[in-house]
């Protein structure tokens, strides 16, 4: 399998049967007269964990506002379980975005079920379901902690908590890990790595941790800088195992990583 | 006094400390007549904070009965301003045309010298609570209603699209989302309220009533018993001082999140 390959070249290795979940193509996008995305082209296919890696300010979240709806793109399409139209993208999407934006007057275990209730679950019934998640996740005993009470990692977790809860297809996660520092963020990424494993949706990941990227995902699109356009997708070597640090050591991952990087450090100019 | 150990005392002992001390030299003064030598007056006229006391002693009956009359008038004309001033400004954060329509004649109800129309009130709602009540409600309703629509209009921005994703309708978002971030707001707007509520009913008494503090300061004054006068000012300062702290303990209760921004530094 080439592990390099020119977009919008795509040979999505683990589409199955449930076919394309994400398909972009052409996509442009800008703010005033600022251009900010220039030609995306990238397809997901269902279940399938693809990265986006790319310098910063390339676009990255601007796509996933993209995705999920939250924008219309100037140019090109974007669509989601093959729906176009905005609301039908808002519909099958969530979007998990850097900051964990919990609310502060709410326990971790009513900020988790937020979606139930938005759809009309009952104070009771949205505790009841959010509640084993909690144990599953290592966050059981801090059901009823105020956000202020919880550390940086366990906040992340409640935020993505909250994004599984409202089991869409499709999770959008916007550099989940970007203000954590470097130890809670190697625990977290084995941790996403579990949760996601067992999550039958497809994601789409924004970082600018290609490491991050390569271990978390099946495969990362590289962004050049803005205005942000896809360069190259890389596969990822190694399945998403335990422990991270074998994983991130070896020769196959360490050569996937140096491509991203020299792809990235060619887009940057 | 070190400022680690006093920090927990200090607060409340320094302005009491202030008022002790002023109130010690306005009685000396007042009995040995220095200010109504100095202003050229008669010295019944300046009363000493003890026979203030005195006729809030002495006139505790007639004070009682015109303070809740006065009281009533606060908290009902208090609750109308909240309950309007609420309403007001989610309407016009929910809609933008209302907005712009609107917010200039906001900011203008507030440049309404209420003591000029306070008479003409009394003129149209007649001499019963209504106009006292309608002058309260409009001293009070600006502060709530600024606050509560600056509140409302500095959620993140961040937070609406979050829930958005989370399949929250509108009414959703701003029952769960905005309405508790503006909360804080709307309680310090309703402090401002609480204050100067008392001058507003100070006003419609003024304007026409037969009972309640504004009353009894207007009798008492034509009658010159400057004493009662005053001592009908620190029924009213008290009664303002009490809704102030009433609305202080809900917002401690209600908006506990929100670190407090005059908080005092207490080691």
């Amino acid at each position: 399998m080439t592990a390099a390959t020119e977009a919008p070249v795509e040979e999505p290795r683990t589409v199955s049967a449930a076919g394309t979940a994400i398909e972009i193509a052409g996509l442009g996008h800008s703010f005033d007269r600022l251009e900010v995305l220039d030609r995306v082209d990238l397809s997901v296919g269902a279940r399938e964990v693809v990265g986006v890696v790319g310098p910063s300010g390339c676009g990255k979240s601007t796509l996933l506002e993209l995705i999920a709806g939250l924008l219309e793109p100037d140019q090109g399409t974007v669509a989601v379980g093959e729906q176009r139209a905005a609301p039908e993208r808002l519909a099958r999407c969530v979007y998990m975005p850097q900051r964990d934006l919990l609310l502060p007057w709410l326990s971790a275990l009513d900020n988790a079920g937020l979606a139930l209730r938005n759809r009309g679950a009952g104070r009771d019934a949205a505790r009841a379901a959010a509640a084993p998640l909690f144990e599953r996740f290592g966050l059981g005993g801090f059901e009823s902690a105020r956000p202020a009470q919880l550390s940086g990692g366990m906040r992340q977790r409640v935020a993505f908590l909250r994004t599984l809860l409202a089991a869409k297809p499709v999770l959008l996660l916007d550099e989940p890990f970007a203000s954590l520092d470097a130890i809670s963020r190697a625990e977290m990424q084995e941790w996403l790595a579990t949760a996601l494993a067992a999550e039958p949706a497809t994601v789409v990941l924004v970082t600018h941790d290609v490491e991050e990227a390569l271990y978390l995902c099946d495969r990362v699109a590289v962004l050049s800088s803005r205005p942000g356009r896809t360069l190259v997708t890389i596969d990822s070597p190694a399945p998403r195992t335990l422990p991270r640090l074998e994983v991130v050591t070896s020769p196959a991952f360490t050569s996937a990583r140096e491509r991203a990087l020299e792809a990235l450090a060619k887009g940057a100019r | 006094m070190s400022a680690r150990q006093g920090g927990a005392v200090a607060p409340w002992l320094l302005p009491l400390g202030v008022v002790v001390a002023l109130l010690g030299l306005w009685e000396l003064a007042a009995q040995w007549d220095w200010i109504a030598d100095a202003l050229k007056i008669k010295p019944f006229l300046i009363p000493a904070p003890s026979e203030i006391a005195q006729s809030l002693w002495d006139d505790r009956a007639l004070l009682a009965e015109d303070a809740w009359v006065t009281a009533q008038e606060v908290l009902l004309g208090f609750a109308l301003a909240l309950v309007v001033g609420f309403g007001f400004a989610i309407a016009l954060h929910l809609s933008d045309t209302l907005r712009r329509a609107f917010y200039p004649l906001l900011v203008a109800s507030q440049t309404v010298p209420v003591i000029a129309i306070a008479p003409i009130l009394v003129v149209w709602l007649g001499f019963g609570i209504g106009p006292k009540l309608a002058i309260i409600a409009l001293v009070c309703f600006f502060p709530i209603t600024v606050n509560t629509l600056d509140g409302l209009r500095s959620v993140d921005p961040e937070l609406p699209r979050m829930m958005r994703t989370l399949d929250a309708r509108r009414s959703q978002i701003l029952r769960r989302v905005e309405i508790p971030s503006a909360l804080p707001f709307l309680l310090s707007g309703a402090k401002i309220a609480a204050v100067i509520s008392v001058i507003g009913a100070v006003f419609g008494e003024w304007s026409g009533a037969d009972q309640g503090l504004g009353h009894l300061i207007l009798i008492a004054q034509g009658q010159l018993q400057t004493a009662r006068v005053f001592a009908a000012v620190v029924v009213l300062s008290t009664l303002a001082l009490i809704l102030f702290g009433g609305l202080a303990l809900i917002e401690r209760r209600l908006a506990w999140w929100e670190p407090r921004r005059n908080r005092r530094i207490a080691g």
